[in-house]
């Protein structure tokens, strides 16, 4: 008995160190937001002395996060539209039916999902150039939607897999056709699958770097991501304070996000990973 | 009764053709472009088979590269994966708060790479304010250097970062296929008196393998086509050290403006990541017919 009590002292401590190590760098962030750049010299690990909310004042200005956010919010809107869009008509498909190359599909995309973006990236380039693209939020959606849209094909599929096949036979007895099938009843029945999509591509696309930074040059077109990048460079650079309130300020959003949504996160994360 | 409908491929027209239009078609002008001269801007390309791979060979940061992806691979094959199995199991039997740490332990993983690299960076490394300065402050008899700037931690560093982002996803992938192992299998084995080590080894770890086996292969993937936390924290710099296949390629292809090269770099990158991709299909598909 004595030696199970120690066991699992020892597990803890295992478990609260891991916890120490995930939250000891946000501490330092959330801590060092409120002080100015000289108190952080001196000790970025005390507690502020009193609340110096210049930092955050400072750093939504210099990273121009009010567009920022703007600009984020459009991007991963639209990212996550085209992708449920396309995505639910395809797992539809390869979920519930029968047809010739869908095996060829399913692999096409099971390979899409682990294509570097510098396959393509540098061509794309050169496309976005000559159209005049550059900047434009709305094509950079397009391309992020097209590199979530495998991994969510796939995700969609295992929802509708799981749908009934007589559900949809006894609407087609009853006379329904082939929209009213899937906008009214077989859709409805995957829910789940539409918001774990929709959570994972919503994450995938407000963290994306390579694309967003390649493709969206000029302060007006920075998402919120690359505003706060903005922080580091240049003049700005020496005031650590305005960095953390500028990180606490981008940690947040995303922080609400996940906490409410978190077992949608973990539906997403796990389904189609975990192999039984 | 199930029969073949070619009317559902139609369904899969919008999937594929912007699938097709952003990642097929330029990467086929991606391998074309490898045995170009282009440029970028040039309307026109001249053709000069493999000398752009023949040039890449001989570069040395190419070599530089390459090493570091493999380092990137070891660390990554190996140390999130001890960490995140060995909390796995902590957790699994753990019911009590296990939601709550669980969630706790995701939060760097959901944070944009951006934002974990620039907090890392700032906050921890760097050498005039922050933790590291920090120590130095306290005259401790050594004085610590920003391990960013270095030529051997420098990549070490940079990986810490991911690894502290990237070590929570393997622990909830893992957890949740443990968690399918049956408990009559679990239960029986505990009463032939088998103890924890032998419980993993023979009842756990051969119904999860598959699993598992699958998250290496991805790590194997990804190691290839490392970026983000290179790019962020170091460009690949000092003096190319923490260069990886993906920042020799962006470099090339943005500041040098030698598409045809970056080309070849990148149709390198996805050589290896695809070798490990047949072997990931193959084993995603053999396991769904079973």
């Amino acid at each position: 008995m004595k030696r199970k009590k120690r066991t699992a002292i020892f597990q803890w401590i295992i478990i609260a160190l891991l916890i120490f190590i995930v939250l000891f760098p946000l501490y330092l962030v959330v801590i060092n937001a409120f002080k100015p750049h000289a108190d952080i010299v001196t000790n970025p690990i005390s507690f502020p002395k009193s609340a110096f909310l210049d930092n955050f004042s400072k750093a939504w200005r210099t990273a121009g996060f009010s567009r920022g956010f703007f600009n984020s919010i459009r991007l991963v809107v639209t990212t996550a539209l085209i992708v449920l869009a396309a995505s639910a008509f395809a797992g539809y498909a390869l979920g519930t039916k029968r047809f010739t190359g869908k095996g060829l599909l399913l692999s096409y995309f099971l390979l899409a999902m682990t294509i570097p973006v510098q396959l393509f990236l540098f061509p794309l380039y050169g496309v976005f150039a000559k159209l005049d693209l550059i900047g434009n939020i709305y094509a950079v959606s397009f391309v992020i939607a097209a590199i979530n849209i495998p991994l969510a094909v796939m995700l969609m599929r295992t929802f509708f897999v799981g749908v009934p096949m007589q559900l949809e036979e006894s609407a087609m007895l009853d006379g329904a056709n082939t929209r009213q099938i899937l906008f009214q009843i077989i859709f409805p029945c995957v829910k789940p699958g539409f918001i774990t999509v929709a959570v994972i591509v919503i994450l995938n696309a407000w963290n994306e770097y390579l694309i967003s930074s390649t493709f969206l040059q000029g302060e007006k077109n920075f998402t919120a991501t690359l505003g706060y990048l903005s922080l580091n460079g240049g003049s700005v650079t020496f005031d650590q304070g305005m960095k953390m309130a500028g990180s606490l300020i981008i940690v947040i959003p995303i922080l609400i996000f996940f906490l409410s949504l978190q077992r949608y996160v973990v539906d997403g994360l796990t389904a189609g990973s975990v192999k039984e | 009764m199930k029969k073949k409908d070619s009317k559902y491929i139609l369904f899969m027209l919008p999937a594929i053709l912007i699938s097709a239009s952003v990642v097929v078609l330029p990467g086929i002008n991606t391998i074309y472009s490898s045995f170009t001269d282009w440029n970028g801007f040039a309307a026109k390309k001249n053709f000069i088979g493999l000398a752009n791979y023949i040039s890449l060979f001989q570069d040395k940061y190419f070599w530089i590269a390459l090493k570091n992806n493999l380092i990137w691979m070891a660390l990554f094959l190996t140390v999130p994966v001890v960490i995140g199995m060995g909390v796995a199991l902590l957790l699994l039997n753990r019911k009590k708060g296990r939601n709550m740490l669980q969630m706790i332990m995701l939060i760097p993983y959901v944070l944009a790479p951006v934002v974990t690299a620039m907090i890392w960076k700032n906050i921890i490394y760097s050498p005039t304010s922050g933790l590291l300065q920090f120590i130095n402050q306290m005259d401790l008899g050594f004085v610590l250097k920003t391990p960013l700037t270095s030529k051997n931690f420098g990549l070490i560093a940079v990986a810490a970062v991911d690894i502290w982002h990237f070590w929570s996803y393997l622990m909830i992938i893992y957890l949740a296929s443990l968690r399918q192992v049956s408990e009559d299998q679990v239960e029986a084995a505990k009463l032939d008196g088998a103890n924890a080590f032998q419980r993993f080894r023979y009842v756990y770890y051969p119904n999860i393998r598959p699993t598992v086996r699958l998250m290496q292969i991805m790590i194997v993937i990804f190691s290839f086509l490392a970026f983000d936390y290179v790019q962020l924290m170091t460009q690949g710099g000092p003096a190319h050290y923490t260069e990886v296949l993906s920042t020799l390629a962006y470099s090339a292809a943005f500041s040098e403006r030698k598409i045809g090269m970056a080309s070849s770099i990148s149709i390198v990158m996805s050589f290896f990541g695809l070798i490990a991709s047949v072997v990931y299909m193959k084993l995603s598909r053999g396991e769904e017919r079973d």
